[in-house]
């Protein structure tokens, strides 16, 4: 079954590879993985959606509690959730076809966000569902899709529950360092904050 | 871990090399003995040890270093320090870590690395240890900046030794340890352990336990090694002879209860004793303490303890229903769980329990080899039990990994905490030796003693020099059969018989303790073992015995892998070997 999880995790280098790392180990799949910045500054928030046996959220949610990167988890897949996930989807379009398009995105309350002489961009958001039914029509329609770039899900808890643990923690606030290019230089000194992890540089 | 009385030097902030931060952080944790090799990446750190109070032992090889760390962390309960160069000298931690994550050892290895410059260029000896650390790490860091050198080491020694303990790896560039910072100890402590979400033991829950055991009319107490990192020995005795419950040991729980207790069973699992095996599956209620059913202790999972409830007490919850589902679950410190839970047990008379598991060991529970009848033939197991008779039963022992091991844990009682140190979890051949070395480091005081197979002894010989070198009185027993023992006994039993790779070639042990000044003695039979053991330990320095025994000897009784655990397979009775095993034998 589909278990999601939300982390609240340290915004450093290499953090991201230690959750990756171990869902590897556990030899569980990842669905989707989203990061970003959560509302306090230091602490990036992940929804991480992962397929594995129905008793296995306990121990997912206790091995994530074992990093020490990560400040809190909640197991959010039994619990009234919203799910969303973004999509763009561009598709091959001449000025005939157009118009189909345009009726089917408004239909799923998609938006087009760029107009090309040959191609269409569409933006959707929604339930993953609702994002598959966009493509299947539009592939049904004969339209070729010729690329998809899927954010993967995320995830937040309903009415009022916040994620007040980092409160609970008394996590100072971090100190403001500087942030640093992904594209530093060789040489420079800020190559250790890359090859902390080369690989996912949060 | 007991710090030091803070110097007035801690308070102060003194402008110093990343490389002196290292010593100074080290000193304020209370640190006196580290275990390293140098190398060019770490040289700026070795540069600036003259100045600190440390003692560093320079091993023959790396891994050595993590093994003696390791036995120096779990002899004195301390978090042990390894040292080495970037590259191969990382690298050679990497088994030495991991059997110190699978044993929950704290301790912090600290690793240099070429120049932050010149990270991800793959310059001379340049490895990303902390990417092949990370799996069998509790946490590692890599340090670019002096000024994180400090409070980066402090969180190490926070993260080692809290909560359920591990290794953690610290990896320094040559750069941060030559650059200055501002270092201040008192400045660079961490922050208060975030507390664990998941880390309750809840009063319904602690009710529903304390209603199972009141009300279990077969309880059994599981012991492992969290009892003795909990340090809870005493309430674990007092539960046990409240209520009469016979209590188990895992092989890395051996010492927490001593062995000659009443109500002590021994080791359970693969290789313990039929009886305790059987009490298991017979109970009607596990109180698992500080353990974590691994396969060994188990046997097949589906028809292990069919009848019994099981209560886990357990610090870290990613254990709890990992194999065992657990009825109940208390997460948290053994020791302050069981202290919560002990004031509303009261004592109970009815010994019928006890009564029948006695039953169950029959005439073993005499079990007392030492007037047996000498066939001509030693025995492993006469080896260790004269040892343990010679010692009192008092020495740290220290074991390899194999048949020895598990004879040393089925003989040698033992009656105090950590007087055992062996590898469980990982197996690690070639831990002994090292490990003793980190013990007697940590306990100067302390009788110990080697006991390795002549596989595991070569694979890190070397380091009898490290021995020497530090002018340890440690004693060394080869318990030497011509095989990788524990391989062939597989091999016999599993795979009709085909020893393939593993009869093994020795050096004539003596001769190559000779070699490092180092007497010894080589013992043929029953008779001479004695003698030996006092030479051994009658000698001013270390004493190596190449016990040279049966050569097909096997464990018994063994619970083959994947089988029941009360599904052993017993001694044959027409064997030659004049062991009494169980009260089934003839």
């Amino acid at each position: 079954m589909l278990h999601t999880f939300v982390a609240l995790v340290e915004d450093k280098p290499g953090v991201l590879t230690r959750v990756a790392s171990l869902f590897r180990r556990l030899n569980i799949n990842i669905i989707s993985l989203t990061v970003g910045r959560s509302e306090r500054p230091g602490v990036s928030r992940m929804s991480i959606v992962a397929e594995a046996p129905a008793g296995a959220g306990h121990r997912i949610k206790a091995s994530l509690f074992k990093l020490e990167s990560v400040f809190d988890v909640d197991d959010v897949g039994q619990l009234q959730c919203v799910t969303r996930e973004l999509a763009l989807i561009k598709v091959a379009a001449t000025p005939q076809s157009r118009a189909q398009i345009f009726q089917l995105s408004e239909i799923f309350r998609a938006r087009i966000v760029d107009l090309a002489p040959e191609s269409m961009m569409l933006e959707i958001t929604g339930a993953a569902s609702k994002i598959e039914g966009l493509i299947q029509v539009l592939n049904e329609g004969d339209n070729q899709i010729l690329e998809i770039a899927r954010t993967g899900r995320m995830v937040m808890r309903r009415g009022q529950h916040t994620s007040h643990v980092l409160e609970a923690f008394q996590l100072s606030q971090p100190e403001d360092e500087p942030v640093v290019p992904l594209t530093a230089e060789k040489g420079s000194e800020n190559l250790d904050v890359i090859s902390g992890d080369p690989n996912h540089p949060m | 871990m007991p710090s030091q009385p803070a110097s007035s030097a801690e308070h102060q902030t003194l402008s110093l090399t990343g490389a002196e931060i290292v010593w100074a952080t080290l000193t304020g944790e209370g640190v006196r003995t580290v275990f390293g090799y140098p190398g060019g990446a770490i040289l700026p750190i070795y540069d600036a040890l003259r100045k600190y109070p440390i003692h560093h032992v320079l091993v023959r090889h790396e891994q050595g270093a993590a093994h003696m760390a390791d036995g120096y962390a779990r002899a004195s309960g301390e978090v042990g320090v390894a040292v080495a160069t970037s590259g191969p000298g990382a690298t050679n931690l990497v088994t030495g870590i991991a059997t110190a994550m699978l044993d929950s050892v704290p301790m912090v290895c600290i690793t240099g690395q070429i120049s932050s410059k010149l990270l991800g260029t793959d310059a001379f000896q340049e490895v990303d240890i902390t990417g092949i650390t990370l799996p069998i790490t509790k946490h590692n860091f890599i340090v670019t900046k002096s000024e994180d050198i400090g409070p980066v080491l402090r969180r190490a020694f926070s993260i080692a030794r809290t909560g359920r303990p591990g290794p953690v790896l610290v990896d320094i560039t040559k750069d941060a340890q030559q650059g200055l910072a501002d270092f201040n100890f008192e400045a660079c402590a961490p922050q208060p352990h975030r507390p664990h979400p998941m880390l309750s033991a809840e009063n319904e829950a602690v009710s529903q336990a304390i209603d199972l055991i009141l009300n279990a009319q077969r309880p059994i107490l599981l012991v492992g090694h969290g009892a003795l990192e909990s340090g809870a020995t005493d309430q674990l005795i007092t539960l046990a002879e409240r209520l009469h419950i016979p209590v188990a040991s895992t092989l890395l729980g051996l010492g927490a209860i001593p062995a000659s207790h009443d109500l002590s069973l021994g080791m359970m699992g693969m290789h313990g004793e039929a009886w305790v095996n059987q009490a298991i599956q017979q109970s009607d209620l596990l109180i698992a303490c500080g353990m974590r059913f691994d396969d060994r202790v188990t046997g097949a999972l589906t028809s292990y303890a069919p009848n019994a409830k099981k209560i886990h007490i357990e610090i870290d919850p990613s254990e709890i229903s990992k194999n065992v589902k657990a009825d109940v679950a208390l997460i948290g410190d053994l020791k302050e769980i069981l202290e919560t839970m002990l004031p509303r047990i009261a004592p109970r008379k009815d010994q019928t329990w006890v009564k029948a598991v006695n039953a169950l060991k029959g005439v073993a529970s005499v079990r007392d080899i030492k007037n047996l009848p000498d066939s001509g033939h030693l025995f492993a197991a006469h080896v260790i039990h004269d040892l343990w008779r010679a010692t009192g039963g008092k020495a740290i022992v220290v074991t390899d990994v194999g048949q020895h091991q598990m004879w040393e844990a089925q003989y040698y009682k033992h009656d105090v905490p950590r007087s055992l140190i062996t590898s469980g979890g990982l197996g690690t051949m070639g831990f002994a030796l090292p490990a003793a070395i980190g013990a007697k480091m940590a306990r100067p005081d302390q009788e110990v003693w080697v006991i390795a197979g002549d596989g595991g002894f070569q694979m890190t010989a070397s380091e009898l020099s490290t021995l020497v070198q530090e002018k340890l009185k440690i004693n060394i027993a080869v318990i030497n059969n011509g095989f990788l023992g524990m391989v062939r006994q597989w091999q016999e039993f599993m795979y009709e018989s085909n020893y393939a790779c593993s009869p093994i070639l020795s050096p004539d042990f003596v001769k190559l303790a000779d070699a490092h000044g180092v007497p010894g003695a080589t013992v043929r039979t029953r008779g001479e073992v004695a003698a030996a053991v006092k030479a051994a330990r009658e000698a001013k320095g270390p004493y190596l015995i190449n016990f040279l025994v049966e050569k097909e000897d096997a464990v018994y009784p063994m619970v083959g892998p994947g089988a029941a655990l009360d599904e052993m397979i017993r001694r044959p009775a027409n064997g030659h070997n004049p062991l009494l095993e169980t009260s089934e034998e003839p």
